[in-house]
């Protein structure tokens, strides 16, 4: 066991060296992996953001149910009843007229309100469904638009919905650009280790003639693919974070036009290390892949 | 040790370097193999650490079929013998004392040990303290030294050279056979071509000469 960590200590340290030994070549590489993975992991990032923005707004998609303007407390009563005879509702409130226009009174609206004589709102029922299918919501819509008294029916959170929707399309395609970019970068290690198996022909030479295993000779081309691949998602890495300072202060700017509290959040430690892992592990497939083809044989 | 039992080895193309190549080399000689440029010298030294494969006969090393050898095993078999062929050069992006160093690298020997066997056979050389030195500094004979002791760092018994005096002054050639016989007299088992008939010659080794991938002498 301690021989083949020394083993892997030599490869590793074998690895550092050839990398150090052509800081050009290995800064250049870096910087295509860590551009080319910036995009989906900034890409990640974004959608992140506002799948935290989405879900600061409204976790749960609701019904509004408003009741007419001659609805009585009876017939309040009526609907109450119906709603708790549901089985497919998992919550509802009651917002009277009276609730309503106190709201509208603190939210600033107090000078309009003041130059009515009467008031316009009318009684009102929040109903959260345990289901979040969009069909389930359209039929609970249609049937209680049929209830006496009930003057209009609203889909509150449709919009949440359909961003919720936008949102698993983006992430289908952050994934496949992920996917295209990572076997680019698949492509790319594989042709540096390519370069880096003829460069170092004679010493795999030499050393199979003193007796070295396949493993021995593979093994820092491994490292090398992994360490080239680990930098690039550094570099990824210190891309996103200055895109996340960049544009931090401009949305929240934007946010606060629309009387929101909002700061745009960089990637995390589990998120780096995600980003870290994914790259040092395409570097390592690319390696392999190119030492299997270059290296069979000899 | 050493046994080659109607030995064989044609290329594809049909040339034939080897023709039914038998003999014995019993541990602790000092044989030294010659023969024309063609002969046939190189091709048997490659079939001892399986760089090439006979197409007929049989090698024996230490009672080994190195014929029939699995391809996984031949780096094994390698690492206990000290080979110096045309193949094996240094490296010249490493210093004396790396490649001096690499065989113990692949072996994975604990560098504290691996560094005093190092020093150990650059003294045995005569390059003492020049371990930091590059090998494109030093002269052709001082390479051939340090090639010498990348061999026999691992302790090997058996030492394979080939043309190791080649290119080298009759003084640096006399210096390198000199460390040859040394190694012999230590009971390492030694088997070195040479197109030089005279180098050796005042050990009387056994000699085995080749001609037109026939032995003609020395069976």
């Amino acid at each position: 066991m301690s021989n083949w960590l020394y083993l892997h200590a030599r490869a590793i340290a074998d690895a550092f060296r050839r990398l150090a030994g052509q800081p050009l070549g290995t800064l250049l590489s870096a910087m295509v992996v860590g551009i080319a993975l910036s995009l989906p992991a900034g890409g990640y990032l974004l959608l992140d953001n506002v799948a935290t923005l989405a879900r600061g707004v409204s976790g749960t998609p609701e019904i509004s149910l408003f009741l007419a303007n001659d609805a009585g407390a009876a017939d309040v009563a009526a609907v109450e009843r119906r709603l708790k005879g549901n089985p497919e509702l998992s919550s509802f409130r009651f917002v009277s007229r009276d609730d309503a226009l106190h709201q509208l009174e603190r939210s600033g609206l107090g000078d309009v309100l003041g130059g009515l004589t009467a008031n316009p709102l009318p009684d009102a029922f929040i109903v959260a469904p345990h289901s979040e299918d969009p069909a389930v919501f359209e039929r609970l819509a249609t049937e209680m638009r049929g209830w006496p008294k009930v003057a209009h029916v609203q889909l509150d959170s449709a919009w949440v919905k359909r961003l919720h929707a936008l949102l698993g399309l983006g992430r289908s395609a952050v994934l496949m650009l992920a996917g295209l970019l990572g076997f680019a970068l698949v492509i790319v290690t594989f042709n540096t280790i390519r370069l880096q198996i003829l460069t170092q022909r004679a010493e795999i030479e030499v050393s199979r003639l003193l007796g070295a295993t396949d493993p021995f000779i593979r093994r820092p081309f491994y490292w090398f693919g992994i360490l080239q691949g680990a930098l690039g998602g550094l570099v990824a890495l210190g891309t996103v974070w200055l895109g996340v300072r960049a544009l931090a202060g401009p949305v929240t700017a934007l946010a606060e036009t629309y009387g929101a509290v909002f700061a745009l959040a960089g990637p995390g430690l589990p998120e780096a290390a995600a980003i870290l892992a994914f790259a040092a592990l395409l570097g390592w497939l690319g390696a392999a892949v190119s030492v299997r083809r270059h290296l069979a044989g000899d | 040790m050493i046994v080659f039992d109607n030995v064989a080895k044609r290329y594809p193309g049909g040339y034939t370097a080897l023709a039914g190549v038998s003999f014995e080399i019993r541990h602790g000689e000092l044989v030294v193999l010659s023969g024309h440029s063609g002969a046939g010298k190189s091709t048997l030294l490659k079939l001892i650490p399986a760089i090439e494969r006979p197409t007929a006969g049989t090698v024996l090393i230490n009672g080994q079929d190195v014929s029939r050898l699995p391809r996984r095993a031949v780096p094994y078999l390698r690492r206990n013998l000290g080979l110096m062929l045309q193949e094996s050069k240094l490296l010249t992006d490493r210093s004396v004392f790396e490649n001096v160093m690499l065989p113990l690298v692949i072996t994975g020997h604990p560098p504290g040990d691996a560094a005093k066997r190092v020093a150990a056979a650059l003294e045995r050389v005569g390059l003492g303290g020049r371990g930091r030195e590059m090998p494109l500094g030093l002269s052709g004979g001082e390479q051939q030294r340090v090639a010498i002791a990348r061999a026999i760092v691992n302790r090997p018994s058996i030492l394979i050279a080939d043309e190791p005096t080649a290119h080298l002054d009759p003084a640096y050639a006399d210096e390198i056979a000199a460390l040859f016989k040394s190694f012999n007299s230590a009971g390492v088992t030694v088997l070195v071509s040479t197109h030089d008939a005279n180098l050796f010659a005042a050990n009387k080794p056994r000699r085995l000469v080749l001609a037109k991938g026939l032995l003609t002498e020395g069976a």
